[in-house]
């Protein structure tokens, strides 16, 4: 399998502060990473690093590879012909994600636009095409929504049709299910894993929930203050791990009473 | 929709209403007995009396009001008190001044406060912006008729491309010579007000470039420019329309200053005469037309914000 | 008050209202020339000529100590307007938030207020009255008051609302006691950043209503009324007219930084926010005049 991601030491400042400590993760085409943390390890500013979306005054160094190419240091007018294309991303607050004066039809077909050339009427029958696919109901009539009349689940399924848009190859998936209510989580992320399975789309999983991470991700990196602390495969990682932060992550699972937490998925 | 509409007229109405009793009463009620004034402190008893009836000031204040707010329904504003002629249609004829006056000046604000705002918003931490944040941060503070007096100093006294003052005879019936009359009292305007404006476009501008949703926009392949031109302008529309209202009636009221400095016959500089005259009939008429242009212009953005966001349309 | 000395803004504002509170003081005790004094001798005398510094008006007047009487004015008005609005503005929103039914009335109120420009309130008074200090002090007083009403009455409903106020209501505390005690401590950050704002405005005001003639009237200087006089021989000697707009522009710009500097410094929210983007939001300006 060849290397799709690849991240070397990366390290980024936020004004004084040491958000991500020479951080270095790499990810195969097709396969599923999940880095997982407590809020405020660093992990979301690593994927938004990927992509080029920090925050203006951030210092970056070291290296992230996309399919052998380096994505650092580029100008925004040459990693927007990467994102989106090549890396897409799914963010945490549906809520916010969406543009609240466009249906959501219209935010689908854009990229539909875009990235694969077709004319406004193809663009406006493939986000329908999409929105099944991503388990809108209705989505003849729900592609003329605006976000505030949809819920935050249906939110998150747009979110995803407007990721994976453009096929991307490599999908970042921010806390997705985060935002949600526990009986939507299991569908979303139902749905996310069948959605990267089908396209043979790579998975960057970024979570604080071992739980959720346990289904999804092929291997798993623990991510605490910044710096990785151990990654491997999810099962053995979960089964003994070595690390002190792994192990406070998984008394804190077990004690919401999380069951199956070493249930690996079969790939 | 169509329920909100309805409401938010029978708001206005009330509020025109309200406008309305306001002036009149106010006036009167200060301004004791009219007769009285005009007349002068020569005048027999009779003499007044007489005025009085002519007047109809000797019917008691309800009946005053309802007989000129009936008028002013039907387009009668009502005679002068010291002149006698009728202030309609003097009105009419001054309002193809003023009219144009604000017109041109609101449209000129825009073009000048819009690209400017999201210019200084979108390069906020680079000098260009810090510069056009600075020199609006000036604009405002200059009185509109300083900058009335400046403009008229470098382009009517020195460089002579543009009339000083006044506004020709002949009306509009000589085209070209009119707008060269308004071009300074419209650029006096809009640089003075569109600093306000500005501020308000770069503040809403700052404020959507924060959201979520450009984010989302970028991550999809959008550079940071076609972000902002797709989903930015748009959402940063929506606070600036609100404002746009609040706007418009300052440069309503910054015309009757502007009116006076470039020498203009328009509404606000004969307000002003009449005021200096005392002459209240008149008074009362100019002021209730423009408080209500604020009011109506008022309505009329509700609505069209109420149009613009989908958000503000389901609950209805 | 440290935080005001750390921004430029702040710096500039605090040193041009300086200069405008010191002009006045010294105006109280000394000037060049009498203001009023008319010297036919000298009329239009050029910048630096026979100890005038600007130079005279068409009456001999020097207009340096023009300005720096005017500034009193000035001061006066300002400070006099902005504390009837505060006043006014408090006392409406009072009555607006507080009883039930009666003050969604007035609210309603204010708001055809709000819509009324302060210029018409001024010429209205002086239709009646005649122009002088107190048509401006009024006017202004009523115009910014009633939009100071307006933004207080909406952050004194939401202080009404709260849970704090809800239990001191059941356990019986009265209204006045609630309204002293938590709805005016909770609303003065609100209200001062409205006043601070208004200050500069009233001052803008102060000058287009002089200007127009329902302001100071002679001999009294006034910045305003200076312009005025000086436009009618704008075209043989146009630079005389930029000394009072001058003065006018750097106390205007001079409260609103300073303004600005105090609002940032105090507001908690925009502390946080000042770290992560520039820029905070400009309240929306009450409609006092142009």
């Amino acid at each position: 399998m060849t290397a799709l991601l690849e991240i070397d030491e990366l390290t980024v400042r936020l004004g004084d502060r040491l958000v991500v400590d020479r951080v270095s993760l790499g990810l195969d085409a097709g396969d599923r990473l999940g880095l997982i943390g407590a809020s405020g390890s660093g992990k979301s500013i690593t994927s938004l690093a990927v992509l080029g979306l920090l925050p203006e005054g951030a210092e970056v160094t070291g290296s992230i590879r996309l399919g052998g190419t380096e994505l650092l240091g580029r100008s925004d007018r040459e990693l927007s012909a990467v994102r989106g294309r090549r890396v897409a991303m799914v963010f945490q607050e549906p809520r916010t994600a969406l543009d609240p004066l466009m249906r959501v039809g219209k935010q689908i077909a854009g990229p539909l636009r875009r990235h694969r050339g077709l004319s406004r009427a193809d663009a406006a029958a493939a986000a329908v095409a999409l929105a099944v696919d991503v388990g809108l109901p209705d989505p003849e009539r729900l592609v003329r929504a605006y976000p505030h009349q949809l819920s935050g689940g249906q939110r998150q399924r747009v979110g995803l049709a407007i990721a994976l848009a453009g096929e991307p190859e490599l999908l970042i998936a921010d806390e997705p299910t985060t935002a949600l209510d526990v009986t939507v989580q299991a569908e979303i992320l139902a749905l996310l894993d069948d959605l990267v399975t089908r396209r043979g789309t790579a998975l960057l999983f970024i979570t604080h929930d071992l739980a959720v991470v346990a289904q999804v991700a092929r291997r798993i990196a623990v991510m605490a203050a910044g710096r990785i602390r151990e990654q491997g495969l999810t099962e053995q990682v979960l089964r003994y791990p070595a690390d002190p932060a792994t192990q406070a992550l998984l008394a804190a699972a077990r004690a919401t009473g999380f069951p199956a937490l070493t249930r690996k998925r079969t790939p | 929709m169509a329920v909100f509409a309805l409401r938010r007229l029978a708001l206005l109405l009330v509020s025109l209403l309200l406008a309305s009793v306001l002036i009149f009463f106010v006036l009167r009620l200060l301004s004791g007995d009219l007769a009285q004034v005009i007349a002068g402190v020569q005048a027999t008893p009779e003499q007044v009396e007489q005025l009085r009836h002519q007047l109809g000031t000797d019917r008691p204040l309800l009946a005053q009001y309802l007989g000129w707010i009936g008028g002013v329904l039907t387009g009668d504003f009502g005679r002068s008190a010291l002149s006698g002629v009728g202030v309609s249609a003097e009105l009419r004829q001054k309002l193809t001044v003023t009219g144009p006056l604000v017109l041109g000046s609101v449209v000129l604000s825009v073009l000048f406060a819009v690209p400017l705002g999201v210019l200084a918003a979108v390069l906020h931490r680079r000098r260009l912006g810090l510069g056009i944040t600075a020199t609006s941060q000036l604009g405002i503070a200059l009185p509109t008729l300083w900058v009335g007096l400046v403009l008229a100093i470098v382009f009517a006294v020195w460089l002579r491309w543009l009339p000083a003052q006044g506004f020709p005879t002949a009306g509009w019936s000589r085209p070209g010579r009119a707008i060269s009359s308004l071009v300074l009292p419209c650029l006096t305007l809009a640089l003075s007000e569109g600093a306000v404006l500005l501020r308000f476009v770069r503040s809403a501008t700052l404020g959507v470039l924060s959201q979520d949703f450009l984010r989302t926009a970028r991550a999809t392949g959008l550079t940071r420019t076609g972000a902002l031109l797709r989903h930015g302008l748009r959402n940063a529309a929506l606070p600036v329309v609100s404002i746009l209202g609040l706007q418009i009636a300052a440069l309503i009221v910054g015309a009757v200053v502007v009116e006076q400095v470039f020498t203009l016959p328009g509404v606000g500089r004969m307000l002003i005469t009449d005021v200096g005259n005392r002459d209240l009939v008149k008074v009362q008429g100019e002021v209730l037309l423009i408080a209500s242009a604020v009011l109506v212009i008022g309505f009329l953005i509700d609505l069209v914000h109420r149009l613009v966001d989908p958000r503000l349309r389901v609950v209805g | 008050m440290t935080g005001v000395w750390r921004s430029l803004g702040g710096r500039i504002g605090v040193v041009l209202v300086g200069l405008l509170l010191l002009t006045a003081l010294v105006s109280l005790f000394w000037a060049p020339f009498d203001p009023t004094f008319i010297d036919p001798r000298v009329p239009w005398a050029a910048p630096l000529t026979g100890g005038h510094l600007l130079g005279t008006d068409g009456s001999g007047r020097d207009l340096f100590s023009q300005i720096l009487v005017g500034s009193r004015i000035t001061a006066f008005v300002a400070a006099t307007a902005t504390a009837m609005a505060g006043v006014v503005g408090v006392g409406l929103a009072v009555l607006a938030a507080v009883p039930r039914r009666a003050g969604g009335l007035v609210g309603q109120f204010i708001d055809v207020l709000v819509a009324f420009p302060t210029i018409l309130t001024a010429m209205i008074l002086a239709a009646v009255y005649g122009g002088s200090v107190w048509t401006a002090v009024v006017a202004i007083g009523i115009g910014a008051g009633v939009n100071v009403a307006r933004v207080t009455r909406a952050e004194m409903s939401s202080v009404l609302g709260t849970d704090y106020v809800l239990a001191g209501r059941a356990a019986g505390a009265s209204t006045a006691r609630i309204v002293r005690r938590h709805v005016l401590p909770n609303v003065a950050p609100v209200l001062f950043v409205q006043l601070s704002l208004v200050l500069a405005l009233a001052v803008l005001a102060e000058a287009a209503l002089s200007y127009l003639g329902y302001g100071t009237p002679p001999p009294t200087p006034s910045w305003g009324r200076m312009l005025q006089e000086l436009q009618q021989f704008v075209t043989v000697h146009p630079l005389a007219v930029i000394w009072p707009g001058l003065a006018i522009t750097a106390t205007v710009l001079g409260l609103s930084l300073l303004g600005d500097a105090l609002r940032e410094a105090t507001d908690p929210r925009l502390r946080i926010a000042r770290t992560t983007h520039a820029g905070a939001h400009p309240v929306p300006r009450p409609e006092v005049l142009p």
